[in-house]
């Protein structure tokens, strides 16, 4: 229905497009005057008034339909005597009425059922009728309005610009609008979780469970059971699983990738570095669900054969093949960002340094690594960030159980594995346990956004100062 | 120390930091080679498949179809008789478990393969034909040798009995390699030899074209606005920090924005690749925007100003000049935000796409897996013919981004124009 109207909408705009450019020569030829813009102007003009009006509408039309048609008919079978205690009851009952609708419904229809379903059809009939004698007038009014435009000679150019523009800038407000989608998202399930758990035991339980709050209502928790609750959701394991892979993934990619950032900057022909930068940046390309598939097949019993063969006990989801591997995927980021960073550190400070007789390295490490060093811990933390935000390897590699530990041979779960388990699947909402997802999700999202903000702060710091 | 041992050792320790910035390279790029050496090695036997030539005696008693039955007659028959009594004859067998022994050496899927036949051949009727019936994952993978012989006979999944058989097959040259088909355009399975990407080739197809169709325009829009027309105030500001930061959010934040606002508030449908598509295209925007912006940048100002200097409008001098000079950069921008969005797994993971399809989707409404996701779902399962189809599917994930990477490296190399 809706795909029909936009093919006619679209259409019948185009169409437009040359009645508006012929009709505004002829009528300048008429009427003997000159046009203040070039006859096509006034067919774009005619396209944009026609569509656009039309099209919003439409958008507008479809997100409120079904929510104004629900409450309406709901409201029906509550007069008919339907009996709904909560949302979740109106809901269930609503779908019924569709399936009775839509005949997919396969339990015995009573006559309620039978009454609101024929009230259904009723009202989306008339909705979308209505939905179409209304795009109807407002196509008619705004070509009319438009013609009237373009007989009065208007500036046709600068009025399409106009409307560009808008829709320019509409498109730019993607973005904000992304963010807030973000953000209100992830607070309306997290105030929901911690209207129910105290945001202290959260941020300071050391006990991750959450499985203990299967199916349990949020609305309809008691205090003897909140007190078995309490501490089934203490985030300080998540967190310091995250930060204990994060810094073995550091360990591995800081020295590698600084390393190989210098050498490409300072010491590397042009040839070496036409070869390695690509195959190194291949590595950023790379899925991570590959980087899992690695560390979980190979490198994890791997690692557990070496320890057995040394009398270790290896865990094979440990925290050390996750965090190698995430540590690899992460070389590239950290090499590439140090390696403009040092490259943009000006010659005259090297040529001062060589002057006084030091040696390449000398001058690296007493001058150019100094001075570029906002730039390279500005690297480093956009490298923590990607790292504590990264999901499919911690999800395949690392374990599921929330261990306190800092053995690196034993497993540890993150806060990212954790969102994937409690949400892979079918999920009961209003659970804390659903909830839950959301709180790490929005603790993440913070904690990423922390370390951008201070990172590009760092890195915009430096640039100023030498360029 | 003298002066001259002093310069010796700071040589000594120039030459080792030169090595250790060698050996740091050396090290990545070693990475690279065992990781694609490993993934090749594991997952080329996967395009391959192993049949087994077998007499199938197409019996009219036992088949129930008359002759001259309609297409959808045969589809309807039962094949299981002819099925089991032609496969029973492969090998001599003893009793009711080494009955079922044998029957398990081939494919679940034989009964089809056979009625396929005779439907293609519809003359066959009361004939012995040789066909080539798919083997079972088990003897797939002995077949191939991933799977070893020598373990006690309890421990294998391959009884001492089925070796016989298998080994007495192979010296009679009726086992062979073909080319897999099932593995291009069968749909997810739980049975290995069954299981094929054609489901997630479509589903990520469908996906990323939807994020092509929102996010490339948008991020144009988006950029000449930013770049081109923006006044320097507060909003303008304030969409540039959105931008970045949301270049930077961990792609796991969108699959719960997508979760919350797409499937709960929207209803939308789970699991298939129009939600996938929009999910992905929020993810790719910035990162499409980020390039964008920067190629449009880099047209020096003395092509605006020319086309303004001979009366465009400043809309005619973008879109007429700037905007077909900053393409190339543009396109490729696109082109390796798209390649991003199609390994990316998380956020398809929590819009349930790992949901067990085995349909192919027609549509972008069909519930569908997708290839980043069909690699993890199958990671997961253990058997052992899914190591080899999981790593064949990330090899051909890999060739995509491969292909679109040289794709974005070709057009900005060859189109776009240096200005200095």
């Amino acid at each position: 229905m809706n795909l029909a109207l936009i093919f006619l909408i679209t259409i019948f705009s185009f169409s437009l497009f040359f009645y508006g450019r012929s009709k505004s020569k002829s009528l300048s030829i008429e009427n003997n005057y000159k046009l203040k813009a070039l006859p096509k102007f006034y067919g774009y003009y005619l396209v944009l008034w026609c569509s656009l009006p039309s099209l919003v509408f439409l958008l507008v039309w479809t997100l409120f339909e079904p929510t104004i048609i629900k409450s309406i008919i709901l409201k029906i079978a509550a007069d008919q005597g339907a009996i709904m205690q909560d949302q979740n009851a109106a809901n269930l009952i609503y779908e019924k009425i569709k399936a009775v609708y839509l005949g997919t419904y396969f339990g015995d229809i009573d006559s309620l059922l039978k009454e609101s379903a024929l009230s259904y059809a009723k009202f989306k009939n008339i909705f979308t009728n209505s939905k179409i004698v209304l795009i109807f007038l407002i196509v008619i009014s705004s070509i009319i309005y438009a013609l009237k435009k373009i007989k009065s000679n208007n500036k046709a150019r600068d009025d399409v610009e106009i409307i560009l523009k808008g829709l320019l800038f509409v498109s730019s407000l993607i973005a904000i609008l992304t963010t807030l989608g973000i953000i209100f998202s992830l607070l309306f399930e997290s105030i929901k979780f911690f209207s129910v758990i105290n945001i202290f035991d959260y941020l300071f339980g050391t006990n991750w469970s959450p499985q203990r709050a299967f199916v349990r209502d949020a609305s309809s928790i008691t205090a003897a059971e909140y007190e078995d609750l309490k501490d089934a959701f203490g985030f300080v394991p998540l967190i310091a699983g995250t930060a204990f892979i994060a810094l073995i993934a550091m360990l591995v990619a800081v020295p590698v990738g600084l390393f190989s950032g210098i050498y490409m900057a300072e010491y590397a022909t042009k040839k070496i570095r036409r070869v390695s930068k690509p195959i190194i940046e291949i590595l950023a390309g790379i899925p991570t669900v590959v980087y899992g598939f690695f560390a979980a097949l190979t490198v994890g019993p791997f690692f557990r054969e070496l320890g057995e063969n040394f009398g270790l006990t290896v865990s094979s989801e440990s925290a050390l093949a996750a965090g190698l591997i995430m540590g690899i995927m992460i070389i590239p980021y950290i090499s590439s960002l140090s390696d403009d960073v040092i490259n943009s550190v000006p010659q005259s400070l090297r040529d001062g340094s060589y002057a006084i007789g030091a040696t390449k390295s000398e001058t690296i490490k007493k001058v150019v690594i100094p001075a570029a060093l906002p730039g390279i811990i500005g690297s480093v933390l956009l490298a923590v960030s990607r790292a504590i935000g990264e999901t499919m390897i911690v999800v395949m590699a690392a374990g599921l159980a929330a261990n306190l530990t800092i053995n690196p041979l034993d497993s540890t779960t993150t806060i990212t594995t954790q969102i994937v388990m409690i949400l892979i699947g079918d999920q009961e909402f209003d659970s804390p346990k659903t909830q839950s997802a959301f709180a790490l999700g929005l603790t993440l999202f913070i904690a990423t956004l922390i370390l951008n903000y201070i990172a590009l702060r760092v890195v915009k710091k430096y640039r100023e100062k030498y360029d | 120390m003298t002066k001259e041992q002093r310069l010796i050792k700071r040589h000594r320790a120039e030459k080792r930091f030169k090595f250790y910035g060698l050996f740091s390279i050396f090290l990545a790029l070693l990475f690279v080679l065992i990781l694609v050496n490993n993934i090749f090695s594991k997952g080329s036997s996967a395009f391959m498949k192993t049949v087994i030539k077998t007499e199938i005696f197409y019996d009219q008693e036992l088949m129930e179809v008359e002759n001259g039955a309609s297409r959808e007659d045969i589809l309807d028959a039962d094949f299981f008789d002819v099925t089991i009594e032609s496969l029973l004859k492969v090998y001599p067998t003893n009793g009711l478990e080494e009955e079922k022994q044998l029957i398990n050496l081939f494919s679940t899927d034989a009964e089809i393969e056979i009625k396929l036949n005779f439907l293609e051949n519809n003359n066959i009727a009361g004939q012995k034909i040789i066909l080539e019936i798919t083997a079972s994952d088990d003897i797939d993978q002995l077949h191939k040798g991933n799977y070893p012989r020598d373990l006690p006979e309890e421990r294998r999944r391959i009884s001492d009995f089925q070796l016989k058989i298998f080994d007495k097959l192979v010296d009679e040259g009726k086992i062979e390699k073909n080319f897999n088909n099932y593995y291009f355009n069968k749909g997810d399975s739980r049975d290995p030899e069954l299981a094929g990407i054609g489901g997630a080739l479509i589903g990520s197809f469908y996906s990323i074209l939807i994020c092509l169709l929102l996010s490339f325009p948008i991020a144009v829009l988006a950029s000449i606005y930013l770049e081109e027309f923006a006044p320097k105030n507060k909003i303008t500001d304030f969409i540039e920090i959105n931008i970045n930061n949301l270049a930077a959010v961990p792609s796991i934040v969108y699959g719960l924005l997508a979760l919350q606002i797409l499937l709960s508030t929207l209803h939308m449908p789970r699991s298939t690749p129009l939600v996938a598509g929009i999910t992905l295209a929020l993810m790719t925007l910035p990162r499409i925007i980020i390039p964008c912006r920067a190629s449009l940048k880099a047209v020096p100002p003395s092509i605006r100003e020319g086309a303004l200097a001979v009366g465009a409008s400043k809309f005619q001098s973008v879109f007429h000049h700037v905007v077909p000079l900053a393409l190339p950069g543009t396109l490729s921008g696109t082109i390796i935000g798209l390649a991003q969005a199609l390994g990316e797994t998380a956020p398809l993971i929590l819009i349930g796409m790992v949901a067990f399809v085995v349909d192919i989707p027609t549509s972008p409404v069909d519930p569908s897996a997708s290839l980043p996701v069909q690699v993890y779902l199958w990671s997961e399962s253990a058997e052992r013919g899914f190591v080899e189809k999981t790593s064949a599917t990330i090899m051909i994930l890999l060739s995509f981004l491969i292909v679109m990477n040289f794709l974005a490296v070709y057009l900005r190399q060859k189109f776009e124009k240096r200005w200095n």
